[in-house]
């Protein structure tokens, strides 16, 4: 066993992963390799067709054979319905043990993943975070090989790194011409940024563009250019249209989450890089809907002005932008059909790279630019490391998306939550399962008051901006006891030995494991 | 008991519904109100019973002013919500639709023979008053008087304007009386002044004028009908920078005086009489008590 | 104390507990828990049901529990109205007075 510089027990080796323990966020330096990648030089000459009849031809076309590795990406989010399709024909044609490395979590009903990985067409899995139905079978034992989660800005990273390569990566498309260039941006099913699949595009051994909305040569916008592209496939549909063109979020009811929302406004408004030309991340979720909403009134009342919101971007993003609050929008995912169209017709709303946004091990990108970042949690310690991954009986139920990463790269991180949720404390002494390290963790807002880290690199300028307010300042250990007094003391939960899933940071060091829960 | 006895804001969390009794605890309001009363059907009355007993015993928020609504003075739970509320030691009980001295004294009997019973602080719990109907309004001035217990009285808009087949409009002149006596015999009293609640919680520009009438008239404080509404009427109740910034200069000057061992202290042209000197303390006493910072404080 | 006729107290809102009694005459104390929790405070749950039976001396009861993230006092208020429910009885709020 070996311990992290977090204190995390992890074994020397999984299988045939080599663990490297983390050593701390920004402890491992610069790659000089150069990147690796599975790209092959093509060579097409006029009149080949890269349009073929069925998602069947394409597979076949592209050579996937057992144990190789396919991706996705997940912009449709629970409207996909090519992952489905797709597994679907791979099993049709006898193809097992393959590696799943969609770009984040994906939740698809009907089939279910699971249903790949108990007849053997899956056997390994590498995402940022499993849930469901899915998440309950890997953690029961189900897959032989532990499941590799990785944040969103981890998986670039590793994939230039050879650590993750990509044979075939299947790219759904709501436009697609019949030589490849595609976008997420416009048609029946737009879904928005198609950010996430760029480094599959560039990197992916076979290519495949699947849409259902064949559009004129040439398909302009294209989010992704056809000297990447090997094939095309139309299917008849790529998702649920409802599903992945739902409406913006409306601001949430509830006054604890509101009062939250009020108070990390009330911490940003007074930090001293709240100014002009400041940048700012909000997320999805109730609570974030409410932050962006409470933030434009405050960027009104003082006259200031952002210069960019990053990220997964919402409906309340573009109003700021088209109010003139924002000037550019860098936009990573579209998180409903406003925020899906505006990239298409708005100059400053920008689709970027995943990569561009979160990975730490580029030449830098937009995290290490972005003053603030609120994240979400399920727990936080009273280290201030934050659990996005496991829920209170040790079950899967989140994802770490690109939490840590804009911990890691923003200067004032916020993490929302409330002490308890149910009977469920959600600040205690030490969290299930460590996705992000407390030393990048700035600020903890909740219901009850807001507790600022001493060890993060920003807390003295944050504290002393934050003592000319009325903000409830408390400690992280006072939540901590204010909630297990209400909740009283969870009994721990018991695992077995047999690690289900290796939590990545942002360098590929082992930040955590997940064990399988004693049933 | 409250941070320096504030009562800026009450917020009612009905008896039902264990969620709303426990986000209440963490908002902003300085007296938390859980109630057995209005919110409870008649079916839940034992179930409400139990759960606010159960909370203010067990589960209690901490830094605010608690109170526990009972059923009316005529109301077949009364007794009963009193064997309950008394033992679950409160800041104080609410009482419904009070109209004669003769109601409060016999509730603060029935509560010391509880309090006895039960081994508690003779006069521990205080009472408030609430004030729905003409007679109540009219007899104010005994209500007020008529037991040490009783620490504030509350206008009830709503149930008064219907006792005197009026109607209940925004302006408010319908309650304008109202609020004026219950004002006054809570100055005569010396206990402290609620106001009615605003009830369109949708409407900010409409909660902003008539708290400038809760202000100008002079209320301690007001009843919140929903959360949104408690850190708007905080701030009503709250000294502004320019209120703090006069009050220090008053007291300063005070110092400045007595330091010099002149008789007479001035300030821009004028007197500071011993009035000033008390608003200027009761001003920085709330704004301190308010978590506002200020520096230089003159004691 | 008996349990006189099977009653109910609480709801399923979040946060709540839903507990119905039945009488079990003879048969002592039987628990069904459905909860979310289950596994961080099932015993805590169980304990609180317990403790507040033995309150009223009830030696014999069904107990159904769906717990929606209940907050220990929630339990035991919900427990000490089903109880009165089920046995017909009125509490005595005055049973541990010093002074009596």
């Amino acid at each position: 066993m070996i311990v992290n510089s977090l204190g995390r027990e992890l074994p020397e080796t999984i299988g045939n992963y080599v663990v490297r323990p983390y050593q701390g966020a920004y402890a491992t330096p610069a790659s000089t390799d150069t990147v690796v990648t599975k790209r092959t030089m093509g060579h097409r000459i006029p009149g080949d067709t890269k349009l073929l009849g069925s998602l069947k031809e394409a597979i076949v076309a592209s050579g996937l054979k057992d144990g190789m590795t396919i991706s996705f990406h997940h912009s449709f989010r629970e409207g996909d319905m090519i992952i489905g399709q797709v597994l679907t024909s791979i099993r049709e044609l006898g193809i097992k043990g393959l590696r799943f490395a969609p770009s984040a979590v994906v939740n698809i009903k009907n089939p279910s993943i699971v249903d790949f990985v108990k007849d053997g067409t899956i056997d390994r899995i590498e995402a940022s975070g499993i849930r469901g139905q899915l998440g309950d079978a890997v953690l029961a034992g189900e897959m032989k090989n532990p499941v590799i989660l990785r944040t969103h800005g981890a998986r670039p990273r590793a994939i230039e790194a050879g650590e993750l390569q990509i044979d075939v990566a299947f790219i759904g498309a709501s436009a697609a011409d019949d030589y490849g260039n595609c976008t997420g941006c416009v048609g029946p099913n737009a879904c928005g940024s198609l950010g996430y699949s760029f480094v599959d595009a560039h990197n992916a051994g076979c290519v495949i563009v699947v849409t259902d909305n064949l559009v004129d040569y040439p398909c302009a916008p294209a989010s992704i250019s056809q000297q990447y592209v090997d094939y095309v496939v139309k299917v008849d549909q790529i998702g649920d249209p409802d599903k992945i063109g739902k409406g913006a979020a409306r601001l949430t009811k509830n006054p604890r989450d509101l009062m939250i929302a009020e108070r990390t406004v009330d911490l940003i408004a007074a930090s001293r890089r709240f100014k002009e030309g400041f940048s700012f991340q909000t997320g999805a979720g109730a609570i974030p809907i409410a932050i962006t909403k409470y933030l434009a009134d405050r960027m009104r009342e003082k006259g200031v002005k952002a210069s960019f919101a990053l990220g997964g971007i919402p409906a309340a993003i573009i109003d700021m932008y088209d109010e003139g609050l924002v000037r550019v929008v860098e936009c990573s995912q579209s998180f409903d059909s406003v925020a899906a169209r505006a990239i298409a017709d708005r100059p400053g709303v920008i689709e970027i790279d995943n990569a561009d946004y979160a990975n730490a091990y580029s030449k830098g990108g937009f995290l290490n630019r972005e003053d603030f970042g609120v994240l979400g949690a399920l727990e936080v310690d009273t280290d201030f490391n934050v659990n996005i991954l496991t829920g209170s009986s040790g079950e899967m139920m989140g994802g770490l998306g690109g939490g840590p990463d804009v911990a890691g790269g923003a200067a004032i991180s916020i993490v929302t939550i409330p002490i308890i949720r149910g009977r469920t404390p959600s600040i205690v002494k030490r969290v299930f399962t460590l996705c992000t390290p407390g030393e990048t963790v700035a600020a903890v807002v909740t219901e009850a008051g807001v507790a600022l880290n001493p060890k993060h690199k920003n807390y003295q300028e944050l504290k002393e901006d934050l003592e000319q307010t009325s903000l409830k300042l408390v400690t992280i250990e006072e939540l901590q006891q204010l909630a297990e007094s209400m909740t009283g003391v969870p009994k721990p939960i018991e695992t077995t030995d047999r690690v289900a899933c290796i939590v990545e940071y942002r360098d590929g060091t082992v930040i955590d494991v997940i064990r399988e829960v004693k049933r | 008991m409250a941070k320096g006895e504030l009562m800026r804001t009450s917020m009612y969390a009905g008896g039902t519904s264990p969620v709303k009794m426990i986000q209440a605890g963490f908002y902003n309001e300085d007296c938390l109100v859980y109630d057995l009363e209005d919110s409870v059907s008649a079916g839940e009355k034992d179930a409400a019973r139990f759960l606010v007993y159960n909370a203010v015993k067990y589960q209690r928020p901490k830094d605010k002013y608690i109170l526990i609504r009972v059923n009316g003075i005529y109301s077949k739970e009364l007794d009963e919500d009193l064997e309950a509320a008394v033992r679950a030691q409160p800041d104080a009980i609410r009482i419904p639709k009070v109209e004669y001295a003769s109601e409060v004294v016999k509730i603060d009997e029935k509560i010391t023979a509880i309090e006895k019973k039960a081994g508690l602080p003779v006069g521990g719990i205080q009472l408030w008053c609430n004030i729905e109907s003409y007679l109540g309004v009219l007899n104010a001035q005994e209500i007020a008087t008529a037991s040490p217990r009783v620490a504030a009285m509350a206008l009830g808009a709503e149930d008064f304007t219907a006792s005197m087949s009026a109607q209940r409009t925004k302006p408010g002149w319908e309650i304008f009386y109202a609020r004026n006596a219950i004002l006054m015999a809570c100055r005569a009293a010396g206990i402290s002044a609620q106001d009615a609640v605003f009830s369109d919680i949708n409407d900010n520009e409409g909660l902003e004028k008539d708290l400038e009438m809760t202000r100008a008239l002079g209320f301690d404080g007001k009843t919140c009908v929903h959360p949104r509404q408690i850190d708007k009427v905080n701030a009503c109740f709250t000294p502004s920078q320019k209120e703090i910034r006069n009050a220090q200069r008053v007291l300063e000057a005070l110092e400045e005086a007595a330091r010099n061992h002149t008789g007479v202290c001035t300030l821009d042209g004028g007197m500071v009489d011993k009035p000033m000197e008390l608003r200027a303390r009761t001003t920085l006493a709330k704004a301190e008590a308010a978590g506002i910072k200020f520096g230089g404080v003159v004691r | 104390m008996e349990l006189k006729k099977p009653a109910m107290a609480g709801t399923m809102e979040s946060s709540d507990v839903q507990i119905t009694l039945r009488p079990n005459p003879g048969q002592g104390i039987i628990i069904n828990l459905q909860s979310d929790v289950k596994v961080m405070f099932g015993d805590a749950i169980e304990e609180t049901v317990r403790a507040v039976l033995a309150e009223f001396d009830v030696r014999d009861a069904l107990v159904d529990v769906k717990d929606k993230g209940a907050l220990d006092f929630v339990i035991r208020a919900r427990m000490q109205c089903a109880v009165c429910r089920a046995a017909e009885v009125q509490y005595d709020w005055g049973k541990g007075d010093p002074n009596g």
